[in-house]
Formats: structure tokens, C-alpha cells, sequence
């Protein structure tokens, strides 16, 4: 039982890392420009997709493909900022609601269309490694790694840049951020975009471990929003936390429980945590 | 005035008896009758997520829970209680309103996009809860015995009988969401809708104004529930809360224009039309969700009133006829 735990644990862990990526773009996207971004899936699943076709069709390593697979999110992005959301970033948030789910629509119309829906897998494996009763493939620990380096890198981004200073003040303010000058509508576009290169960069992320079809990206939409609200939206380095912990209770969960109660123990927490704490178990700030 | 003297209700109920007669008049009954219960649904969906959606201004992404949980109650007490179907109705109706009034007390206090998320949360919650839950079938749900068609006089009969049951339910929808509207409680919706603050300061109450919109616009979703899967023979967890359905009915209103009676009544038709025609033609049958979704932004973007909204924005004269 406790080995179980143990080895569960670990894997949940290291799952919540890249859980925590995927949120931390929500998140992003959210703090900075107060939309909620339903396209958000099937972004994932299109970096999956990329991967995908990269190592299969290039032979390419799957972590040199993700570099390719985060450039092209970070332009799908600026894409869809451009087109769908810049008229309607003043609107009720009806509006950017289904805004963004048309381009999921679109993205997953257009996905189907050449992909289909049949499971799809990327056949890469690295070995595992283990220590007393946890097993660990390399893959889950690789992807982990990566995560926390692609956080580390949005920090310096946010904190050490004149960008990310513009795309801080920015959520802080936008009209006394353009008051000071800074052009916001770029400012927006490149948030909406670093939000959707972290989806596409988590996506690429579990590809390595789980099989997926280009419907995948909706399971992990739902617990990016459980993750955004548990480390306060708008809060991208509090999502790292919270996909953590999501990945620890995904862990801990299957030990007293049968696996499926899973989502049910995610959902009524997340509630919950809507209703005590909107702003996050962690406060919520940019 | 009185209601019945304006134009705008006698073209609303004009139309929803003309769908619904429709398959009377159809030369394949049968099919007929299947494509004009889809489009009832439709627009009885989209109708009852506009008291809330249209007059209040909340934004249920799941709303579909309602009639998941309706139509699971309803089915439970038909399959296993044997009971007869008008109660299994009232109970989906009561179950569904219940359910609204508890989170109504709690996440009605949310606001905006906040709202939208926990509604989301609420129906992934329920779904996956009853996925788990064994007197309901669990992940496989549960089936209707076919001898329970016998008293209603066969599975035939039995069909018509939902039939005309969610025809008179559309209609009723259709006039409570007309009284809505010109009630004295509406306008306080719509107060609330422009701006809740304002509304509370000019004597509206708020959060039970709220609460009594939200459980209005979940109980008949939960009838319709009831009705629509005791047609289906059978209800699974995957069939009762699909998030997307929810945001179709979304679409619909938009489409149409929120806050009018006449909207997503015309939303949920164009739509329903819209997506048989892409289903079918050899062009689009693919890409059918992109063309779909290409037209959602398009709507959202450049009409985001509706096609009602716009109309009545663009033709003074035609408010007194589309409500």
C-alpha cells in the first residue's frame, strides 16, 4: 500500500509539472487581458499533433521538435489574438468566451478533417530508471525538467525583460500602461501568444508518455482551468503550484478510490475553491 | 397593454405551432417527426438558457447539467419505478430546479467569467459523479425495457406522445419566456443585466431575483431531459452532459440575439437548419465544426446583438412585432 502510494505519487508529481505548463498559459493569457481562452485544447492537442508528425515524419527527437512545436504556437497565437479576440477584447466576457470557442471549433474542424479521431502515439522511449518501489521512465522526468525550464524562462521573461515589464504593466493597468506608452495591442497579441506556446509546448510534453487523439486537448483544458483556479487565475507562476498539486492528488487519489472518482474529487474541489477563494488558494497577482 | 393584444406573441406561438404540426402534414412521419423533435429541443433549450443568458446577463456554460440530471431522474423513476411519464416530467422538472436553487445561493454571487467557470465545474462534476454513481447504471447507464411502451399503447404511440408532450412544452416555454419579459421581475433581470449594482441601489433584490431566473431557466431543460431520453430508450453519462451541447444552445441565442423572445427561437432553427445542411453536403460534411465555428466568430464579431437584435436596432418599426 505504501510503496503504492510512493510510486504513485511520484508519478503524479512529475505529470503535475507539465499539467502545470498548460495552466500557467491559461493563467497568462487570463491575467493579462481577462479572457478565458477556450481555444486552449485543442492547442495542446495540435502540439501534440506537431511532435507527432515531426518525429514520425522527419525522425526528428522529440525535444528538438518542441522547440519548432512552441515557435509555431507562439505564432498560431498572435494569429488568433489578431484575428478573433483584438475586436472583442472590450466586450462582456460572453463575447471572448465564444470568441475563443469558435476557434476551437475551427482548429478542431480543420483537425478531424486531415487527422481523424483514431489514437495516435509517439513511439519514443528512453528507458526508465528506478529507486525502491518507484519506477520512473525517463520520458515522464524529461518532461518534467523541461517544464520547470520553460517556467524559469517565463520568469526571466516577465521579470528580467523590457517586454515582460510592458506585459506586466499592462495586466496591472492597460490604460495607464498606454498612458506610459506602451503599445497594448502589441502587448496583448504577444501575451495571447506566450499563453498559447505554453499549451502547445504541454501538449508536446505528454505526447511522449500518452497515446492521444486530436480530441485529447479538452480533458486537459478542464484541468487547466481546475489548476488556474486553484493557484489564482492570473497568477502564472501560482499555476505551476497548483498543477502540483493536482498531480499529487491525481497521485494519492487512486490509493483510497476507485480511479474514476478521480475527475469527481477534481470537480467539487474546484468549485469549491471558485466559491471560497475565487482568487486562488495562492493570491492572486501579476 | 395586454399580452395577448401584442403582434410580437402571436407570431411567436405562429411559428412554434407550425414547426410542430409539420411532421403531421410531412409525407415520412416518422422522419419528420424525429427532425422536428430535434428542433423543438432546440429552441426549448435555447429558450430556457435566455432567461438566464438573455434578460440576466449570466453566462451558463453548463447548462446542459440540467438536462443531464433532469432526464437522469426522470428516466431512473420510469425504468426502475415503473412510474408514469407526466410524473417523471414534474420530477426532472423539480430535480433540475432544485439543483439550480442550491448553487444558485452559492455560485450566482460569481460574477462574469468566474460563473462561467464554475458552471463548467458543476456540470464535469455531476457528469463524472454520476458516472460513479451504481443506481443510475454508472458509466453504462441504463435502458428502458421495452415492455414499459405497452402502456401508452405501444412504442409507436408512445413516440407521438413525447412528441406532442415537448410541442406543448415549447409553447409554454415560449409564453413564460414572453412573461418574463414583460413582467415587473424581468425588468429587474434586465436591471441586474445592465448594471447589478445600479439594480440593487433602485430596489432590486438581487441575488433572489437571480436565483429565481437561474432555477426558471434550469427547470425546463430538465423536462426536456426527461422527454428526449425516454424517446432514446436509453441515457449514458456521455450522452446527458455534453459540454458542447451547452454551448450550442449558446450559439443559438447568439445567433438569434439574446434578451428577445423571438431570438433563439429563430437562433435554434437557422442553427438546426445550418448544421443538417453541412452534415449532408458532400463539400462541408468534413469541415462541418470549422464552418460552424467560422460563422460563431463572424456573429460574435461584426453582429454580436443577433440577427433579431440587429433587425430591431436597424427597423424601429418592426419592435412592436419582434419581441
Amino acid at each position: 500500500m505504501f510503496d503504492f502510494v510512493v510510486a504513485s505519487l511520484a508519478d503524479g508529481v512529475l505529470l503535475g509539472f507539465v499539467y502545470g505548463i498548460a495552466a500557467m498559459g491559461l493563467s497568462l493569457i487570463w491575467g493579462v487581458m481577462d479572457v478565458i481562452n477556450l481555444a486552449h485544447g485543442s492547442i495542446m492537442a495540435l502540439g501534440m499533433f506537431g511532435v507527432y508528425l515531426t518525429f514520425n515524419g522527419l525522425g526528428m527527437n522529440p525535444y528538438l521538435a518542441l522547440v519548432l512545436v512552441a515557435g509555431a504556437g507562439l505564432l498560431l497565437g498572435l494569429i488568433i489574438y489578431v484575428v478573433a479576440v483584438h475586436r472583442v477584447i472590450d466586450a462582456p466576457h460572453l463575447s471572448t468566451l465564444l470568441a475563443t470557442f469558435s476557434v476551437d471549433m475551427i482548429l478542431l474542424g480543420i483537425g478531424t478533417a486531415i487527422f481523424t479521431t483514431s489514437p495516435r502515439n509517439v513511439d519514443f522511449t528512453m528507458g526508465s530508471i528506478s529507486a525502491g518501489p518507484i519506477t520512473l521512465p525517463w520520458t515522464r522526468i524529461a518532461a518534467a525538467l523541461g517544464a520547470v525550464l520553460v517556467a524559469a524562462l517565463l520568469y526571466l521573461f516577465l521579470y528580467r525583460t523590457r517586454a515582460g515589464k510592458a506585459i506586466r504593466a499592462v495586466a496591472n493597468n492597460r490604460a495607464a500602461a498606454e498612458l506610459m506608452g506602451i503599445p497594448s495591442a502589441r502587448v496583448l497579441a504577444l501575451s495571447f501568444g506566450l499563453g498559447t506556446m505554453l499549451a502547445a509546448i504541454a501538449g508536446g510534453l505528454i505526447s511522449t508518455f500518452f497515446p492521444f487523439t486530436i480530441l485529447a486537448g479538452g480533458a486537459y483544458q478542464l484541468r487547466s482551468f481546475v489548476i488556474g483556479v486553484l493557484g489564482g487565475m492570473g497568477n502564472p507562476l501560482g499555476a505551476l503550484v497548483g498543477g502540483l498539486i493536482l498531480g499529487a492528488l491525481e497521485g494519492i487519489i487512486p490509493a483510497f478510490m476507485e480511479t474514476s472518482w478521480v475527475p469527481v474529487v477534481e470537480f467539487i474541489l474546484f468549485v469549491i475553491i471558485l466559491l471560497v477563494r475565487p482568487a486562488g488558494l495562492l493570491r492572486s497577482k501579476t | 397593454m395586454k399580452p395577448w393584444r401584442r403582434p410580437g406573441i402571436w407570431l411567436i406561438l405562429a411559428l412554434t405551432i407550425a414547426v410542430s404540426v409539420w411532421p403531421l402534414l410531412a409525407g415520412n412521419k416518422p422522419y419528420a417527426r424525429e427532425v422536428a423533435f430535434t428542433m423543438l429541443k432546440a429552441m426549448a433549450l435555447a429558450s430556457s438558457l435566455n432567461l438566464l443568458l438573455g434578460y440576466t446577463g449570466y453566462v451558463s456554460f453548463g447548462h446542459i447539467v440540467f438536462f443531464g440530471l433532469g432526464g437522469y431522474v426522470g428516466f431512473y423513476l420510469i425504468s426502475v419505478h415503473r412510474l408514469p411519464l407526466y410524473v417523471a416530467v414534474l420530477a426532472g422538472a423539480l430535480s433540475a430546479a432544485l439543483l439550480a436553487f442550491l448553487l444558485g445561493k452559492a455560485i450566482l454571487r460569481l460574477r462574469g467569467a468566474y460563473f462561467a467557470l464554475a458552471t463548467i465545474g458543476v456540470n464535469e462534476a455531476v457528469r463524472s459523479f454520476i458516472k460513479n454513481f451504481e443506481p443510475f447504471g454508472g458509466p453504462t447507464g441504463m435502458t428502458l425495457n421495452f415492455r414499459i411502451y405497452d402502456s401508452y399503447g405501444g412504442a409507436n404511440q408512445a413516440l407521438w406522445i413525447t412528441y406532442a408532450s415537448i410541442a406543448v412544452l415549447t409553447v409554454i416555454i415560449l409564453l413564460v419566456s414572453f412573461w418574463v419579459k414583460t413582467s415587473r421581475f424581468g425588468l429587474g433581470l434586465m436591471a441586474i443585466r445592465e448594471n447589478e449594482d445600479a439594480a440593487e441601489v433602485m430596489g432590486v433584490v438581487a441575488p433572489s431575483a437571480k436565483t429565481w431566473a437561474y432555477v426558471l431557466s434550469a427547470a425546463f431543460p430538465g423536462m426536456i431531459g426527461v422527454l428526449f431520453f425516454f424517446k432514446n430508450g436509453n441515457i449514458e453519462p456521455g450522452d446527458a452532459f455534453v459540454l458542447h451541447q451547452s454551448i450550442e444552445s449558446i450559439v443559438m441565442v447568439m445567433l438569434g440575439g439574446q434578451g428577445t423572445v423571438l431570438g433563439p427561437l429563430f437562433g435554434a432553427a437557422a442553427y438546426q437548419r445550418l448544421r443538417g445542411f453541412l452534415l449532408v453536403s458532400p463539400l462541408f460534411k468534413n469541415i462541418q465544426l470549422t464552418v460552424a465555428g467560422v460563422l460563431l466568430l463572424v456573429i460574435v464579431l461584426f453582429v454580436p446583438a443577433g440577427v433579431i437584435g440587429w433587425l430591431r436596432h436597424r427597423f424601429p418599426r418592426l419592435r412592436r412585432v419582434l419581441e
